[in-house]
């Protein structure tokens, strides 16, 4: 049997351990159950290979797959099964990140090149969707801070570090964005209660999709909701990102929740670098995230939007993939829709810009609701359907 | 295959400082090629767990020192303090129940982290000090006397432990292939028991809808743990992936492979004879190990601890010998508690921990684990069921029934 020693050398209080190791088809995951984008792709010989690494700060290949190990997904849901416990990950073990990333992006390429565009000035319209169907608008992503572990992997000190340079940089915004932050742990029973009204409050995550990949570690510490007085801009801190930035109002004016949200985030970001921090970007994969699906922007812009008709016609579900749009419930994702109201957002993350993709969900919604009103008075669509975007 | 972790501890007169490097090795582990070296820093204090709203052992016991002495540690299969402490942490306890709070990772946690888990030990196993006692083992059941009770009153009896495997990292820090190995040696070894034991494995993954319907209705089979106690200590990952039911033909011989701990054995039937039941239990482990032997394994043991196991709650024994018992007029006598309390027994529901008793029948077992022998553990559970039983027949007759003085713990 093999030998594990365990070495204490006083003198210059060094200590060198060696791990016992069990070979590569041992260790190697029962997958024949499985349906997610990392079961499509690692091989035993891609195990094999990249069990050899680990990222500087020592995040390895089953870090990376335990949560789709754990959870072989659903026959009709194709979860990514894999995470990030840093911004190396993504290097390190490029060759099952790669192609999930093609298969999960519509056939991004380890070569291809991610535009970032916050610009808000550069969408046309957005500022008058029609208030009688759409109830309220949403813009919310994600950014790292660069040198800090991603939540499956940080430690504790990294967690708090991370909320204190956030608490630190949110508290010098102004004007409209001026706020307050509420940790998790030392909130009031009143201050709880007016989160939860205002549906902003987020609790200890209860998917196995991320408890098993480690995220809700040590809950409640470190983690808190900072929001602006007006209650239009508002940023979780480590869930499951270092940070999730959201802006939302009610009405159809995505324009302006587009315009606070580009605002609030390059002046985030500046005052993160102010301080010496930035976020994870690169131009190959946009801002990183910890989950590979939400590379690129990060970015989900979306409607509640009323279409009772035409959420009963035959052509909505081709619809909204021809505008690449995608309808979830507005519970959020996993949820069914309420009345005929439905949560409208945009399908991709990586590979079209910021702007590109607020754009889409800008011009799609207004189509849907063109064609909404058609319905109504019972006429037909046909000659409004789209071409494939 | 290695990979090399170096630690490499500084400290300074106000805080510890540990510091983690990471090499990987190139392709040709003959030419091992030690790229880029990382140094990642941490102060201990600012990783101190926020532990205020805390009530379990681990919660009670870890200062800011012993964190500071422990964090830079690790066995000699890479587990540290914070992966055994990360339960207790995600746990805060029930202000009425106190849990432990930790787990073992391997074997050596028990040495490596002593500064912690001796304490921990100490206030669960009450006042057991590691430093300086025995565990006695003894499994020779001809010792027990008056092992077979009244079945008006006994419904069934059953005695349970758990063995680890040594050489193989615990539930919740083994790779997948530590875990395939401890169920290959396992199963391989209970394929060998002959007469009343034998009996087949059933493995989770592989078993059919029939199987898996018959172990339902034998109320045998166990399922993915929902408990956070269990689930964040990481004892779920991979699941279903080598574990498994073992059962002999007449269903009075269990075994677990690879839940919370290696195996969980457990020997049980209907009726009173406890006495039966724990020769078998005795017999059958016994044989158990003497298979494993063989093939130049053993379990997991030393005379400080008794058995290891994966929660410091179920070293020495790791025995809880138990009844369903029909006591209806004395779970209503007021002194019914102190009376088990001074007995060294426990009342849980029918269902088992955490479950209410239905029909006044209640599972009695044995509250102590380490420090007593499993002959003397059943043996108080078999002295204090039949002084509850006459106590209940007294009741039965409109006669009083006395609280009997506390049982001494031996040292």
């Amino acid at each position: 049997k093999s030998t594990n020693f365990y070495k204490h050398m006083d003198s210059d209080k060094m200590v060198k351990l060696t791990l016992k190791r069990l070979s590569a088809e041992d260790e190697y995951p029962d997958l024949s159950q499985h349906n997610n984008y990392m079961a499509k792709v690692l091989t035993q010989d891609m195990y094999k290979k990249l069990r050899e690494r680990a990222t500087p700060s020592g995040f390895t290949i089953d870090g990376v797959i335990q949560t789709g190990v754990d959870n072989p997904g659903h026959p009709f849901i194709m979860t990514v099964g894999c995470v990030a416990g840093d911004e190396e990950t993504y290097e390190v073990f490029k060759d099952l990140l790669d192609p999930v990333i093609e298969d999960r992006h519509g056939g991004y390429k380890p070569t291809d090149k991610h535009k970032t565009d916050l610009n808000s000035g550069n969408l046309k319209g957005g500022d008058d969707l029609d208030p009688n169907y759409v109830l309220s608008s949403r813009v919310r992503t994600g950014r790292s801070i660069r040198g800090f572990s991603l939540p499956p992997h940080c430690s504790r000190g990294e967690r708090r570090a991370v909320e204190k340079l956030s608490i630190e940089a949110l508290a010098s915004l102004s004007g409209d964005l001026k706020g307050k932050y509420y940790a998790l742990k030392n909130m009031t029973d009143a201050e709880q209660q007016q989160l939860i009204d205002d549906h902003f409050l987020f609790d200890k995550p209860v998917s196995p999709l991320l408890l098993a990949s480690g995220m809700a570690r040590d809950w409640p510490d470190a983690r808190g909701i900072w929001h602006n007085d007006n209650k239009t801009f508002l940023v979780w801190v480590n869930e499951e990102d270092h940070l999730r930035v959201i802006s939302m109002q009610k009405g159809g004016n995505m324009k302006e929740v587009f315009t606070r949200f580009c605002t609030g985030l390059t002046k985030i970001e500046s005052l993160f670098k102010e301080r010496s921090h930035e976020f994870m970007w690169n131009e190959h994969l946009g801002y990183v995230l910890t989950c590979p699906s939400n590379l690129g922007t990060g970015l989900r812009a979306g409607v509640h939007v009323k279409l009772p008709n035409l959420s009963k016609n035959t052509k909505f579900e081709e619809v909204l993939k021809k505008l690449r749009l995608q309808k979830r419930g507005t519970g959020g994702v996993d949820t069914a829709a309420v009345g005929g109201v439905f949560d409208i957002s945009n399908a991709d993350r990586l590979g079209f810009s910021e702007v590109e993709l607020v754009q889409m969900v800008v011009d799609g919604v207004k189509l849907l609701v063109d064609m909404e009103k058609r319905l109504e008075k019972g006429q037909s669509i046909d000659d409004l359907m789209p071409a494939q975007k | 295959m290695v990979l090399n972790i170096q630690l490499h501890i500084y400290s300074t007169d106000t805080d510890y400082y540990y510091g983690t490097w990471f090499l990987s090795n190139k392709n040709d582990v003959k030419n091992a090629a030690h790229s880029h070296i990382i140094f990642h820093l941490c102060l201990c204090s600012a990783e101190f767990p926020d532990l205020r709203k805390h009530n379990n052992c681990m919660a009670s016991n870890l200062t800011p020192a012993i964190y500071a002495k422990l964090c830079d540690r690790a066995t000699p299969n890479g587990f540290t303090l914070d992966e055994a402490i990360q339960t207790g942490v995600d746990n805060p306890g029930h202000p009425f129940i106190k849990t432990v709070g930790m787990v073992a990772g391997d074997e050596e946690s028990y040495e490596v982290f002593a500064d912690l888990l001796d304490p921990v030990i100490k206030e669960r196993h009450n006042g057991y000090d590691p430093r300086v006692m025995k565990h006695p083992t003894d499994l020779d059941s001809s010792k027990i006397q008056s092992g077979h009770f009244d079945e008006r009153y006994v419904l069934s009896s059953r005695v349970r432990t758990g063995r680890s495997i040594r050489g193989l990292s615990l539930p919740p820090a083994c790779t997948r292939a530590e875990r395939r190995e401890v169920e290959r040696v396992v199963v391989d070894a209970l394929s060998g028991l002959k007469g009343d034991l034998t009996g087949k494995y059933y493995s989770l993954t592989q078993m059919t809808e029939k199987e898996q319907q018959q172990l339902i209705d034998d109320h045998f089979l166990f399922d993915k743990p929902v408990s956070p106690l269990l689930t964040c200590a990481g004892m779920a990952r991979d699941w279903p992936d080598a574990r498994g039911i073992w059962h002999n033909i007449e269903k009075t011989f269990l075994i677990w492979v690879n839940e919370e701990d290696h195996t969980r054995v457990i020997s049980m039937e209907k009726g009173g004879n406890m006495k039966r039941v724990f020769e078998r239990f005795c017999r059958g482990l016994k044989e158990v190990e003497r298979l494993i032997q063989e093939r130049g394994w053993e379990f997991m043991w030393n005379e400080r601890l008794g058995y290891v196991l994966t929660c410091p709650s179920n070293l020495g024994t790791g025995l809880r010998a138990g009844v369903h018992v029909k006591l209806p007029l004395l779970s209503k006598d007021p002194r019914f508690s102190k009376i088990l309390d001074n007995l060294r027994l426990q009342k849980r529901g029918t269902g088992g921990v955490d479950t209410a008793a239905v029909g006044g029948v209640f599972d009695i077992s044995n509250l102590d684990r380490l420090g007593q022998s499993e002959v003397q553990l059943v043996q108080t559970v078999v002295d204090g069921v039949n002084y509850l039983i006459e106590c209940e027949k007294r009741l039965e007759r409109g006669q009083d029934i006395k609280v009997p003085p506390p049982i001494k713990l031996s040292k």
